[in-house]
C-alpha cells in the first residue's frame, strides 16, 4: 500500500514536472485567448507571427507568452488587448495595436491588476491609448519596448507606461513617444529607471506624484510638451539624465514642485525655455549638472529652501537664476558662471569677488514679459552694469562667493 | 556725378581715417573671435559692437566729412552741376566708404574662421545702420551752419535711438503692463532702426525660441515672409528718409 503511494506522489511529481516545463505553440489563426484558458499554471505559449484580431486576452494564472517575430494583436479599438492580474506573468516579443480610446476604462495595450514579480519585454506598441497599464502591483520588470501613439491631441491619448500604486520596479530602455505622458508614477515606491527615451509626448516626458525613494539615471526627456514635471514627492535621485528641447512659455526641462530631499545630479540640460522651474522645495541638493543654451537655466521661486547648488556649469543661458521675491533661503556656492567677470589673483581657480546670477533685466523679464523685446539693448546692458555694481533690485542674498574660473568637465555616460 | 563721386573717394581714402576704421573693425572682430568658440556667442558680440559703434562712427564722421568737404561743395555748387549730383556724390561716397570698412573688417576675420548665414544678416544690419546713421549726420549737418552744433545733433541722435528711445519704450510697457503688449511693441520696434536691427539679429538666432511667449510672438512675425518683408521694408524706409530729407535741404539751402 505504502509502495503503491510512493508510486502514486512520484508520478504526480512527474506530472507536474511534466506540465510545468510544457510549451505550447500557437499558429496564426487560432486563439491566443483559447490557448491561455486551456495552458496550465506555468507553461510556456509561443506564439507564431501572424495577425490576431483580438482583445480582453485575460490571464490570471502564472504564464509565459512568447511571441515568434512579433505576432501582431489587433485590439481592434476595442477595450484593452492583454488584462493580466496574476503573479510570475511574463510577456515578450509582441505588437500590439489599436486599442479602444476610452478614459472610462482606461484601454491599454498590456493592463496588469494586483500582480507580482511580472515582466513585459521586448514589445511594440503602436496606436494604444494607454501603451503599459499597471496598477497594485509589484516587482514589476519593464524593459526594452517601444511605444509610439500618432495622436494629434492631448486627449486622445492616454499615457505611455503608466504606474499607479505599485512598487520594487524597474523600467530599463523604453521608447516612449506621442503618448500623453511619456512615464506617469503615482503612489509608486523603490522603483529604478533607467536608460529611457521619452521623446515628443503630448504632456510630460515624465510625471510623478507621491512617489518616494525612486531613482531616475541616464534617461533623455526630448521635446515633450511641456517637459517633465514631478510634484510632492521626497527622496528623488535624478542622475545623468538629459533634459532637453522643452521650448515653449508654459515648457520646463524639468519642472520640481514640492520635492524634497532630493538629489540632482549630472544631468544636463539644454535649450529649454526653463531648464529648472522649482516652487516649494527643500533640502535638495543639485550638483554638476550642466546648463547650456537655455532661456531661464533657473527658476527658483522664494518659496524654496535649504537647497544646495554646487558645482554646475551654467553657459550661454540667457538667464542664469530668475526669482519672484525678496527672499533666499538656498545656498550657490562653486558654479562655474560664463556670465562672470571677476578675477583670480590667488590663483586658487575660484574667483575673488561673488558673483550674482540674477541681473536687473531678469527680475524685470520676471514682471513683464513683454519687456524681453528690449533684451541687449544697449540702455539693458547699462541698467545691469548699474545693479551689479549697487544692488538695490535684485536679492542681495542670491550669490556665489566662491564662482569657479573655469568650468567642470561634466561627461555622463549618457552622451 | 560719377567723377564728382570719384573725387569725393578719393578724399576720404586720402584721410586715412577708412583705413583706420577698417583695421579696428578686423581687430574687434578677430579679438572677438578668439575669445569665444561658440558661433552664436560671436554673433551676440559682434551684434554689440553693430548696434553701438558702428552708428556712433557712422554720425560722427559723416558730419565730420560734410563740414571738412564743406569749401569743395561750395566751389562745386558754383560750378554748372546739380545740386543733387553735388551732395548725392558726398552722401554715397561716406556710405560706400562706412559700409565697406564693415564688410571687409567683419568679413574677412568670418572667412577665415566660418559663418553662417546669420552672420551675413548681421552684415546686412551693419550696413543699414550705417547708411541710416550717416543720412542722419548729413541732415543734421545741412540744419546747421556750425560744426560743433551738427556733432552735437548727431550725437543726440544717437543717444536718442540707441538709449533714450529704449528707455521710452521700457516705461511705456512699465506703466501699461496690464494690457497685451506683444503687438503694440512691435510696431515700436519699427520706429527705431537700431531696436529693428537688433530684433531681426536676435530673431535669427534659435535663443528667441526660449523666450517665453513674447519671444515666441516676435519669432512668429519675423520667422515669417511677411515679417521679414515688412522688417526689410522699413529698413529701407529708415536708410531712404533722411537721406532724402537732407537733400531737400540742401536744396534750398543758401550757402
Amino acid at each position: 500500500m505504502k509502495t503503491l503511494k510512493l508510486l502514486f506522489l512520484s508520478f504526480f511529481i512527474l506530472m507536474t514536472v511534466s506540465l510545468e516545463a510544457a510549451t505550447i505553440r500557437v499558429k496564426n489563426g487560432q486563439s491566443i485567448q483559447k490557448a491561455i484558458t486551456l495552458a496550465a499554471v506555468g507553461d510556456t505559449l509561443i506564439i507564431e507571427k501572424g495577425t490576431y484580431a483580438e482583445n480582453e486576452i485575460t490571464i490570471r494564472k502564472p504564464l509565459t507568452l512568447i511571441g515568434e517575430s512579433y505576432p501582431i494583436v489587433d485590439g481592434r479599438e476595442k477595450g484593452n488587448v492583454f488584462l493580466v492580474a496574476s503573479e510570475n506573468v511574463h510577456i515578450r516579443g509582441f505588437k500590439i495595436i489599436n486599442t479602444g480610446m476610452s478614459n472610462m476604462d482606461d484601454s491599454a495595450g498590456i493592463k496588469f491588476f494586483d500582480s507580482k514579480n511580472c515582466t513585459v519585454e521586448d514589445n511594440i506598441l503602436e496606436e494604444t491609448f494607454f501603451g503599459l497599464h499597471f496598477s497594485n502591483s509589484s516587482n514589476l520588470t519593464i524593459k526594452n519596448n517601444r511605444l509610439s501613439s500618432h495622436a494629434e491631441r492631448e486627449y486622445q491619448t492616454g499615457n505611455g507606461i503608466h504606474l499607479w500604486k505599485c512598487r520594487d520596479s524597474f523600467i530599463q530602455g523604453n521608447t516612449v513617444s506621442g503618448h500623453r505622458d511619456g512615464i506617469y508614477l503615482e503612489f509608486v515606491t523603490n522603483t529604478v529607471s533607467t536608460g529611457n527615451m521619452i521623446e515628443a509626448n503630448k504632456r510630460y516626458g515624465l510625471h510623478f506624484m507621491f512617489s518616494h525613494d525612486n531613482s531616475y539615471i541616464r534617461n533623455t526627456f526630448r521635446k515633450n510638451g511641456a517637459g517633465v514635471a514631478v510634484m510632492y514627492t521626497r527622496n528623488v535621485l535624478m542622475k545623468e539624465n538629459i533634459f532637453e528641447e522643452s521650448e515653449g512659455a508654459s515648457s520646463y526641462g524639468i519642472l520640481l514642485k514640492d520635492i524634497t530631499d532630493s538629489e540632482v545630479v549630472g544631468n544636463i540640460f539644454r535649450n529649454n525655455t526653463i531648464g529648472i522651474y522649482m516652487e516649494g522645495c527643500s533640502r535638495s541638493t543639485f550638483k554638476s549638472n550642466s546648463f547650456t543654451h537655455n532661456g531661464w537655466a533657473i527658476k527658483l521661486m522664494a518659496s524654496c529652501d535649504q537647497n544646495t547648488f554646487e558645482e554646475n556649469n551654467f553657459i550661454a543661458n540667457t538667464f542664469d537664476i530668475s526669482t519672484n521675491g525678496n527672499v533666499v533661503l538656498n545656498t550657490l556656492q562653486h558654479n562655474y558662471w560664463d556670465k562672470y567677470e571677476g578675477y583670480d589673483l590667488d590663483k586658487n581657480r575660484t574667483g575673488d569677488i561673488p558673483y550674482r546670477p540674477i541681473s536687473l533685466f531678469s527680475v524685470i523679464v520676471e514682471k513683464i514679459p513683454a519687456a524681453v523685446i528690449l533684451w541687449r539693448s544697449f540702455l539693458v546692458t547699462l541698467l545691469d552694469r548699474m545693479e551689479k555694481v549697487l544692488p538695490s533690485i535684485t536679492p542681495e542674498n542670491m550669490i556665489d562667493n566662491s564662482p569657479k574660473m573655469r568650468p567642470y568637465d561634466i561627461r555622463t555616460a549618457n552622451t | 556725378m560719377f567723377k564728382l563721386l570719384k573725387y569725393a573717394l578719393y578724399d576720404i581714402v586720402k584721410s586715412r581715417f577708412a583705413l583706420l576704421y577698417t583695421l579696428f573693425m578686423v581687430l574687434v572682430a578677430i579679438s572677438i573671435y578668439q575669445v569665444s568658440e561658440d558661433m552664436s556667442k560671436v554673433s551676440l558680440s559682434l551684434l554689440n559692437i553693430m548696434l553701438m559703434i558702428v552708428p556712433l562712427i557712422s554720425a560722427i564722421f559723416a558730419t565730420t566729412h560734410f563740414f571738412n568737404n564743406l569749401e569743395f561743395t561750395e566751389l562745386m555748387l558754383a560750378q554748372p552741376v546739380k545740386r543733387r549730383d553735388v551732395f548725392l556724390s558726398q552722401i554715397l561716397a561716406v556710405m560706400f566708404v562706412l559700409s565697406l570698412a564693415i564688410v571687409i573688417g567683419f568679413g574677412v576675420p568670418m572667412i577665415l574662421w566660418g559663418a553662417d548665414s546669420s552672420v551675413l544678416i548681421l552684415l546686412g544690419i551693419g550696413i543699414g545702420l550705417s547708411v541710416v546713421f550717416a543720412g542722419l549726420a548729413f541732415l543734421a549737418s545741412v540744419m546747421t551752419r556750425d560744426k560743433a552744433k551738427a556733432i552735437g545733433i548727431s550725437l543726440s541722435f544717437w543717444i536718442y535711438f540707441s538709449l533714450v528711445y529704449d528707455g521710452f519704450v521700457l516705461y511705456l510697457i512699465y506703466s501699461l503692463a496690464d494690457y497685451p503688449l506683444e503687438k503694440p511693441t512691435l510696431a515700436l520696434v519699427f520706429l527705431n532702426p537700431v531696436d529693428l536691427g537688433r530684433i531681426i539679429m536676435l530673431m535669427q538666432l534659435d535663443i528667441s525660441a526660449l523666450m517665453g511667449y513674447t519671444g515666441a510672438f516676435f519669432q512668429d512675425f519675423f520667422g515669417s515672409a511677411k515679417g521679414i518683408l515688412l522688417s526689410s521694408a522699413v529698413m529701407f524706409i529708415w536708410m531712404i528718409l533722411p537721406v532724402s530729407a537732407a537733400m531737400r535741404v540742401f536744396k534750398r539751402k543758401d550757402f
